[in-house]
C-alpha cells in the first residue's frame, strides 16, 4: 500500500476499495517503523490524521466528491502554519509554538480532503542545503543514511523516499525543494513566484519563498499542485490569474512525445563545478529528450554566473528584517525573563539562544548589507543582478519552451563534510538559484542514479507557464521511470 | 555647566533667522487597519483589536487597505501634490516592543504625495507653505512601562503592550524647510498644524484630535545668523497641542540662541517637549541613532494609483476650509480684521456650529471671542477644549433672548457649563439663578430704594436722570443680580416722574 502512488491511492479511496483511514494507518506504521533511523518527522499529528481521514472516509460515503486527492495522505513541512499543531520551522526560537491559524496552503490542503500526517524537518528557517542545520538534529537520506537528504525541505523529501508518505509540501527560496527531491530520487516542483500563495510560510526570503508540491512522480506531483495553487487575496504578491493546467501537460508528457518542444541547455551551466557522474547522467538524458522529438539547442545567460552572490545578499537582506520579529516578546521562546534583565537585554538574549549559527550567519550579513553606506554596493547592486538574470532569462524563452540543467551538482554528500565551509554548502544550489531570481517555475525529476546515489535533472519554464515544465518531467519520468531506494 | 539666562525672544530674533520644518501624523479614520480587517475603533480593551497579522505573527502577509491609500491621495490632492503613478512600501528596521514585527512598514525614498503646498493665512496675509511629502504607514502599539523613575522602557520592572493601535493607518506629511518667518515662526507653525488640521477634518478622513493622538506634530527648528548657512536641527517630539506648536518652536528658538551665544554648538537630536514647563529635554541623539536599513517592502506590491482614478478624487475635493471660510465671511458680514481674530482664536467652526443651533452671528461670535477666548487663555486649554459646547452656547443665548437670563447673569450660567455643571438650564437651577421678573419684588425693592435714599429720589424728580444709576445698584444688590438693570431702570424712572 505505501509504495503506492497518490494517483492510485486517491482513486481507490473514492472508489471505496480502501478507506482513508486504512491508508493514513499504513503510513503512520511506517512512520512508526523507519522515522528513527530518517527522522523526515518533527511532529507526526496521530489523532489529528486518523480523525481527519474518518471525515473524508464518511464524506466520500455520502457520495461527495472531493477530487482525486481525498483521503491521501501527506507531509507538509515544518515552515507552514497549522491551527494548533506544532510550528516551528526547525528553529529552537519556535519551540512549542502553535498557531492560531492555517497557512492558505494548509486551509488548501484539507479543503481537498487530503490527510497530514505532521509536519517534517528543515534547515532552521529553511537556511540550507542538507537539513543539518535543523535546531532537532538531522534527516538522513533513505538511499544511505550516512549521507544528508538535501535541504532546506530534506524532511519533505526523505519522507516520500523511505514511504512514510506519498505527498509532502515543501518550499523553495533558492534551490529547497528541487535540491532535496533530486538528491533523495523524487519529485520536487517550485511553482511560478505568486502562483502558490505564501500566508502563512514563515518568511526566509519574501520576494523568493515559493511553496510547492513534492511526490515520487510527476503526475503526483501535479495533482498536488492543482490543488495547492491559485490566488490567494490575503497574499498581495500572489497572482489573480488562472493557473496553468499542469495536469494535463503531465499526463501529456507521459506519452513520451515532445514532438515541436524546444529544450534550451544553458552554456554558461556546461558542467564546471558538477560532478562527472551528475553530468554523464545529465547528457545522457538530454540525448534522450532529443530521441523523443525535442529540439535541443544551446542558450547563452550570461549573468546566470552572478545569481550565487546576488542571492546570498537579497536573501540574508530580507531574512534580517522577517526575523526580527522573533524577539521573546509575543510568542515562542524567552530567554532571560528572571527579574534581573531588561526588557532589551530579554530580547538580545532570546535571539541569541533560539537561533542557530547559520541564521545568525544570514542576519549579519544582510544587515551588513542593507546598511546606510552599503545598501548601494550591495543590495543594490543585487537587485540590478536580479534583474539581469530576469533579461536572461525572458531572452531564453523567446527561443526556447524549457532551460535545463542538473538540480545539483552533487549526489547526497555525506553528512558533515560540508558544515565548516558554508560556501561548499551554498554550491549545492548553484544551478537552482537563478530561477528563484527569476520567479519562474522549476522542477526537479529523477535522471538515473550515479554510484548508486540518484541525480536530479531540473527543467525551468517561464513565468506561468509550470504546465511546460511539467509536460519535459513526465518525458523525462517516461524515460528513467522511477527510482527505489535499497531497503531500510 | 553654569547656567546662563536665557535671551530675551525679541534679542534672539534680532540676532538669529530660523528655520522650520513640521512632521505631522494623522491616524486615518479607515474603518479597518492598514494592512489587515482589525477595526481602527479607539479605546477598547487591550490587545482586543488584534489578529495573526497585525501582532506579526510568523507567517502572516500585510494586504493594502484601499480606503487608506484613497484617504492619503485625497490628503496630498488638497495640499497641491503631486500623486506617484508607481511607488512602493518600505520596511524601516528597528527593535521596539511595540513594534509587533520590528519593523514598521512605510514609505521611504518613493512616497504616494510629493511636492505640493499649503497657504495658511497669519496676520491677513498668506504664507505658502511647501509640503516635501505624504505618505502611508502602519501606527504602533503603545508600551506602557511600570516601575523605574522615568516611565520610560529604562529601569522599568515590567512592561506591558497593548497592540490595538498596531497597524491603524498613519498619514505622514512633512513641510519642505521653511525659512524667512523671523520672529513669527511659532505662530507662523501654529497656523500651519491648524490649517492642516482644518484641511484634513474638511476631506473626512480623520477625526485630527491632538489630545487623542489622532493628529501628531514634531518640529523641527534651527537658527542661524544673518547671512551664514542654516544651522543644525533639531527635531521636538511629544508637541500634543496647537499651543504648544508655537510654545515648543519659541522654547527652541530661545534654547539654541542661548547655546550659540554661548560659543556652544547645536547638537542634532531629538528632544522632548514638557507641556508643564514649556521647555524642551535631550531625547536620544541623531548621531547615535538606529540605522532604520531601509527597504522595499517584498511582501507588498507596489502601488500604481490609475490617473483616471485619481482625476476622479481631485474632482470630488470638497471645499477647502479658507473657501470655506471666506463664504462665511461674507455671511456673517464680518471685516477681514474681524474675520482674523475669529481664525486665530480657533473659533470658526465652534461659531458656525452655534449659528446651526440657532444663535445669531453676532451672538455666537461675542460668547466664542469674548468670555470664553478669555477663559481658554487663562487656563492654557484650546478653545474647542474648553468644556462649553455650540449647542450650549446656542442654548444660553435663546435664554438671554427669551429675558430668562440678563447678560451678566449668562455668564454666571456659563461658568458653570465650562465647570462641567451641565446644560444652562440645568446650571440656572442648580445654581438658583434666575431674572427677578416678579413685578411685586422688584418694585417693593425700588420702593424700599427710593425710601432708603431721599436726596437722590428729589434730583431724579427735579429732572436728574443720570443720579438713577444709584438706585438701580441699590436694587440690583437686593435681588442679588437677577434683577434686568434695563427693567429697574424703567420703575425707577416711572416713580420718580
Amino acid at each position: 500500500m505505501i509504495k503506492k502512488t497518490a494517483a492510485e491511492l486517491g482513486a481507490l479511496i473514492a472508489s471505496r476499495e480502501v478507506s482513508s483511514e486504512e491508508v493514513t494507518r499504513a503510513h503512520l506504521d511506517r512512520i512508526a517503523e523507519v522515522d528513527g533511523k530518517v527522522r523526515a518527522f518533527l511532529h507526526v499529528d496521530e489523532a489529528g490524521a486518523l480523525a481527519a481521514a474518518r471525515a473524508v472516509d464518511e464524506r466520500i460515503k455520502n457520495g461527495e466528491n472531493l477530487g482525486p486527492l481525498a483521503g491521501v495522505p501527506i507531509a507538509v513541512k515544518d515552515v507552514l502554519a497549522t491551527e494548533g499543531v506544532p510550528t516551528t520551522a526547525g528553529s529552537k526560537i519556535l519551540e512549542g509554538w502553535k498557531p492560531p491559524y492555517d497557512a492558505t496552503l494548509v486551509q488548501r490542503l484539507r479543503a481537498a480532503g487530503t490527510v497530514m500526517l505532521g509536519k517534517t524537518n528543515m534547515d532552521e528557517f529553511a537556511m540550507g542545503s542538507s537539513t543539518e542545520y535543523s535546531a532537532y538534529g538531522p534527516t538522513y537520506n533513505p538511499w544511505d543514511l550516512s549521507r544528508i537528504p538535501g535541504g532546506s525541505g530534506g524532511g519533505s523529501a526523505a519522507a516520500l523516499a523511505a514511504y512514510e508518505a506519498p505527498l509532502s509540501i515543501g518550499t523553495d527560496t533558492g534551490g529547497s525543494i528541487r535540491q532535496p527531491g533530486a538528491v533523495t530520487g523524487t519529485v520536487g516542483a517550485k511553482p511560478t513566484y505568486g502562483g502558490t500563495s505564501r500566508y502563512g510560510l514563515i518568511a526566509f526570503s519574501s520576494s523568493l519563498d515559493t511553496p510547492g508540491p513534492c511526490a515520487r512522480t510527476v503526475e503526483d506531483t501535479a495533482l498536488l499542485h492543482a490543488v495547492i495553487a491559485g490566488h490567494d487575496p490575503r497574499d498581495s504578491t500572489s497572482i489573480d490569474a488562472p493557473v496553468p493546467d499542469v495536469v494535463a501537460a503531465a499526463r501529456l508528457g507521459a506519452t513520451g512525445d515532445l514532438t515541436g518542444v524546444k529544450v534550451g541547455l544553458v552554456r554558461e551551466f556546461s558542467g564546471e563545478g558538477a560532478e562527472p557522474g551528475v553530468m554523464a547522467s545529465f547528457r545522457e538524458t538530454v540525448d534522450a529528450l532529443a530521441k523523443l522529438g525535442a529540439e535541443v539547442v544551446e542558450v547563452s545567460c550570461p549573468h546566470f554566473l552572478y545569481a550565487l552572490p546576488a542571492y546570498y545578499l537579497i536573501a540574508p537582506s530580507e531574512c534580517s528584517s522577517n526575523l526580527a520579529r522573533f524577539d521573546g516578546v509575543r510568542f515562542g521562546l524567552r530567554a532571560g525573563d528572571d527579574g534581573n534583565h531588561s526588557l532589551e537585554e530579554v530580547m538580545s538574549l532570546t535571539r541569541e539562544q533560539g537561533f542557530g549559527p547559520e541564521v545568525k550567519r544570514r542576519i549579519i550579513i544582510g544587515t551588513y548589507a542593507l546598511s546606510s553606506g552599503y545598501y548601494d554596493a550591495y543590495y543594490g547592486q543585487a537587485q540590478k543582478v536580479r534583474t539581469l538574470i530576469t533579461r536572461d532569462f525572458t531572452a531564453a524563452f523567446e527561443q526556447v519552451d524549457v532551460l535545463v540543467s542538473p538540480t545539483t551538482p552533487f549526489v547526497a554528500f555525506e553528512l558533515g563534510s560540508r558544515t565548516s565551509d558554508p560556501y561548499q554548502m551554498y554550491l549545492a544550489d548553484l544551478f537552482t538559484i537563478p530561477t528563484n531570481l527569476y520567479g519562474g517555475p522549476a522542477i526537479s525529476v529523477p535522471s538515473g542514479l550515479s554510484e548508486g546515489l540518484p541525480v536530479g535533472f531540473q527543467i525551468m519554464a517561464g513565468t506561468l507557464r509550470d504546465d511546460k515544465m511539467y509536460r519535459v518531467a513526465a518525458a523525462v519520468e517516461s524515460v528513467v521511470g522511477t527510482l527505489t531506494p535499497p531497503a531500510l | 555647566m553654569t547656567t546662563v539666562a536665557p535671551p530675551a525672544y525679541d534679542d534672539v530674533t534680532e540676532e538669529f533667522e530660523p528655520v522650520i520644518g513640521l512632521e505631522t501624523h494623522v491616524e486615518l479614520g479607515t474603518r479597518t487597519k492598514m494592512f489587515c480587517g482589525c477595526p481602527t475603533e479607539f479605546g477598547g480593551e487591550p490587545n482586543t483589536h488584534v489578529c495573526p497579522v497585525c501582532l506579526g505573527l510568523p507567517g502572516s502577509l500585510p494586504v493594502a487597505n484601499k480606503a487608506a491609500i484613497e484617504a492619503t491621495i485625497r490628503i496630498g490632492l488638497a495640499l497641491n501634490c503631486s500623486i506617484a503613478s508607481w511607488c512602493r512600501f518600505a520596511r524601516k528596521n528597528y527593535f521596539y516592543p511595540d513594534m509587533p514585527k520590528n519593523y514598521q512598514i512605510s514609505q521611504y525614498d518613493e512616497p504616494l504625495c510629493s511636492d505640493g503646498w499649503l497657504d495658511i493665512e497669519v496676520d491677513g496675509e498668506i504664507v505658502r507653505i511647501g509640503i516635501e511629502r505624504v505618505h502611508l504607514e502602519e501606527d504602533t502599539g503603545k508600551t506602557l512601562h511600570i516601575g523605574g523613575a522615568t516611565g520610560r522602557i529604562h529601569g522599568a520592572s515590567e512592561s506591558l503592550v497593548d497592540y490595538n493601535r498596531a497597524g491603524i493607518p498613519l498619514v505622514e506629511i512633512v513641510t519642505k524647510p521653511v525659512p524667512g518667518t523671523g520672529a513669527r515662526a511659532p505662530q507662523i507653525a501654529r497656523a500651519y498644524v491648524t490649517e492642516l488640521r482644518d484641511v484634513i477634518r474638511s476631506l473626512g478622513v480623520s477625526d485630527v484630535r491632538m489630545e487623542q493622538g489622532s493628529l501628531r506634530c514634531d518640529v523641527n527648528t534651527s537658527l542661524n545668523r544673518p547671512g551664514d548657512d542654516w544651522g543644525t536641527r533639531t527635531e521636538t517630539k511629544n508637541v500634543n497641542s496647537l499651543r504648544s506648536v508655537e510654545r515648543a518652536v519659541r522654547s527652541e528658538m530661545i534654547r539654541q540662541a542661548g547655546v550659540l551665544r554661548s560659543g556652544g554648538r547645536i547638537i542634532q537630536e531629538t528632544r522632548h517637549f514638557h507641556e508643564d514647563t514649556g521647555e524642551t529635554t535631550s531625547g536620544r541623539s541623531k548621531e547615535e541613532a538606529t540605522d532604520y536599513r531601509y527597504f522595499p517592502e517584498p511582501d507588498l506590491a507596489p502601488l500604481a494609483p490609475d490617473a483616471a482614478w485619481v482625476a476622479e478624487l481631485k474632482a470630488a475635493l470638497p471645499e477647502l476650509p479658507r473657501v470655506h471660510r471666506q463664504r462665511l465671511q461674507t455671511a456673517w458680514g464680518l471685516s477681514d480684521l474681524d474675520m482674523q481674530s475669529v481664525v486665530n482664536a480657533g473659533a470658526v467652526e465652534l461659531i458656525e456650529t452655534t449659528i446651526a443651533e440657532g444663535a445669531s452671528p453676532e451672538a455666537a461670535r461675542k460668547w466664542w471671542l469674548g468670555e470664553l477666548s478669555r477663559k481658554a487663555n487663562e487656563t492654557g486649554v484650546e478653545l474647542a477644549a474648553i468644556g462649553a459646547s455650540p449647542r450650549q452656547v446656542a442654548e444660553l443665548q435663546k435664554l438671554v433672548d427669551g429675558g430668562k437670563l440678563t447678560d451678566k447673569l449668562a455668564r454666571q450660567v456659563l461658568e458653570g457649563v465650562v465647570a462641567g455643571e451641565g446644560d444652562p438650564a440645568a446650571v440656572m437651577q442648580a445654581r438658583g439663578i434666575e431674572v427677578v421678573s416678579d413685578s411685586g419684588a422688584l418694585a417693593a425693592a425700588v420702593d424700599e430704594a427710593i425710601a432708603a435714599n431721599p436726596e437722590i429720589a428729589e434730583k431724579i424728580r427735579g429732572g436728574n436722570q443720570g443720579a438713577a444709576g444709584v438706585l438701580i445698584g441699590a436694587v440690583m444688590k437686593a435681588t442679588k443680580g437677577q434683577a434686568d438693570a434695563k427693567t429697574v431702570r424703567e420703575l425707577v424712572l416711572s416713580k420718580l416722574s
